[in-house]
């Protein structure tokens, strides 16, 4: 009897931890809704998950798990905001509180629009009043569900660091009143953007982390595809919600085959198609060809996902189709014109209309002076004089790379292309 | 909440302006403070002179000390204000962006503290 009493107590347990990791981000969404504040909120969660640790072993899970640590952690912050009412003086606070913890009890809309709460949520976290790390930060914390010290990580600074940065995004907050709220139709798509690219960024940073010695943070990776399908699900049919989702499921296939066992970067060209993932190239293809028939402005996640599409539909038997891909850059940069569009719309030209016309597209660009100090466009050059056969000129552009280079795998790459340049 | 906006621009960007653009920009305004004047947003607001007008006062070892104007290096001046009730940021930045001022120069929203009990 005893060995079945805690043969059951072990699924049970097992049970809760499952719940716990479903609903934890949609209980805090909801919480922070009811109760305004994210801090009380967080507390709130905490003291309904003891509580439901404590209660659902003997009384049993509750046939609304969600509703239950909702409607639970709303009642021990009333009793918290009440509790706070006898250690208070001033008759100004007392009636403050009082008429919060009121205000928050009536609330009895716990069981509605979870999604809805969710999507608030990840609106709130990426304001465009917070700064662009703040609003990185607070959606990997809040949305994600990240500890402190796995978001510190992320961003290379301190536990204590990245926590007084949470704090302040939170104290902006409540002190601006950054509403809780999913925009109106007029300023929705303009804020999508802002939110598209927090999860780019969070992507970006997990696959080409730009300081350190790994080359991809799988973890932040595989967080930035979860949100991208948060947001397919909760704004469905959106063009560039699912063009930004197939531009990571596609990059994110190929992890596998980008870094070799020692670390080093595996361009693609030398990269082991049989290990790229491909239930994720097909869901990416798949999200292409859905955002594409959007009506409307193509969007440049779409427009990026699509020369992923290329790369990827390729194989042995069948070339790269460049032709298409330039063109795709063209239409990109006439959306994004920036220097790093220019520089990889460069490369693909390279592979059509060869190096020499290349060379002149990328020498024009830096002579506007905008990327000097930009790794890739040297370590391009040095590839493109190298072809032309122009080897003084291509090692002394492989030395500049280097000096501006500053991830290790990137560094080790770039001399050994200058190691073999030396010997010829 | 209240928010205060604060209205900068180039002053000489504003002085150098013809009669007829000048009139236009005026009757801009009044049109737009009647708008949030009626939706009830409107708490207080006005134009200021110019910083050439301006003095800052310092109190160092408990005496006062009056100096010209603010720092005229700067390429954009306060030169006005609009305290408005709004129920979020949102809100308040949504009528900032109505402000005439906005196209040319920039607006700082600033949430008031409520008074002190």
């Amino acid at each position: 009897l005893a060995a079945d009493d805690l043969k059951n107590s072990i699924t049970a347990e097992n049970m809760i931890e499952e719940i716990f990791r479903r609903e934890a981000g949609r209980v805090l969404a909801t919480l922070i809704r009811l109760l305004g504040d994210f801090d009380l909120a967080e507390e709130a969660r905490q003291e309904a998950f003891a509580a439901a640790i404590e209660q659902w072993p003997t009384h049993g899970v509750p046939a609304n798990p969600r509703a239950w640590l909702i409607k639970t952690g709303r009642n021990k912050a009333v009793d918290r905001i009440r509790r706070d009412i006898v250690f208070r003086t001033k008759i100004a606070d007392r009636e403050f509180a009082s008429a919060a913890a009121d205000e928050v009890g009536a609330l009895d809309d716990v069981d509605d629009t979870f999604g809805d709460d969710r999507l608030r949520l990840i609106f709130t976290c990426c304001h465009p009043a917070l700064n662009a790390e703040a609003q990185i930060a607070l959606t990997l914390r809040e949305v994600c569900g990240l500890s402190t010290q796995a978001v510190a990580r992320a961003f290379i600074v301190s536990e204590e660091t990245m926590a007084q940065r949470l704090v302040r995004a939170k104290k902006k907050i409540r002190d601006a009143a950054i509403p809780y709220e999913t925009p109106d139709s007029s300023v929705l798509d303009q804020r999508i953007e802002g939110v598209l690219a927090v999860v780019y960024g969070v992507f970006t940073e997990g696959y080409a982390a730009t300081v350190g010695s790994d080359l991809i943070d799988v973890e932040l990776c595989g967080e930035a595809i979860r949100l991208g399908r948060l947001l397919d699900a909760l704004l469905p049919h959106n063009a560039a919600v699912m063009g930004l989702l197939a531009l990571m499921l596609l990059h994110h296939a190929r992890r596998l085959s980008r870094v070799s066992d020692a670390g080093d970067v595996v361009l693609l060209d030398d990269q082991d198609r049989s290990r790229w993932d491909q239930s994720e190239i097909a869901q990416g293809l798949a999200l292409v060809d859905k955002s594409l028939r959007v009506p409307g402005q193509v969007s440049p996640y779409t427009v990026q996902a699509a020369i992923a599409a290329l790369h990827a539909r390729a194989g042995e038997n069948e070339p790269t189709d460049w032709p298409q891909i330039v063109g795709l850059y063209e239409v990109l940069l006439r959306l994004q014109p920036t220097p790093v569009v220019e520089l990889n719309h460069a490369v693909a030209v390279s592979m059509v209309d060869g190096a020499a016309r290349a060379l002149n597209l990328v020498d024009s660009l830096a002579a506007r002076g905008k990327v000097t100090e930009y790794h890739l466009l040297h370590a391009a050059r040095g590839r493109f004089l190298h072809q032309l056969g122009r080897l003084a000129e291509a090692r002394e552009a492989y030395r500049n790379a280097l000096n501006t280079a500053t991830l290790e795998p990137e560094r080790r790459l770039l001399a050994a292309r200058l190691a073999a340049l030396q010997s010829h | 909440m209240n928010y205060l906006l604060l209205v900068y621009t180039n002053e000489a960007e504003i002085t150098g302006l013809g009669q007829s653009e000048l009139k236009k920009l005026t009757d801009e305004y009044m049109e737009f403070t009647k708008s949030i004047v009626q939706a009830g947003h409107f708490k207080a607001g006005d134009r200021l002179k110019p910083v050439t007008a301006a003095s800052t006062v310092r109190v160092r070892n408990g005496k006062a000390i009056t100096t010209d104007g603010p720092f005229a290096e700067t390429r954009e001046q306060l030169g006005g204000y609009y305290l408005i009730e709004a129920k979020n940021l949102d809100e308040a930045t949504a009528i900032a962006a109505r402000i005439p001022g906005a196209r040319f120069g920039s607006i700082e929203v600033r949430p008031v503290w409520p008074p002190m009990t």
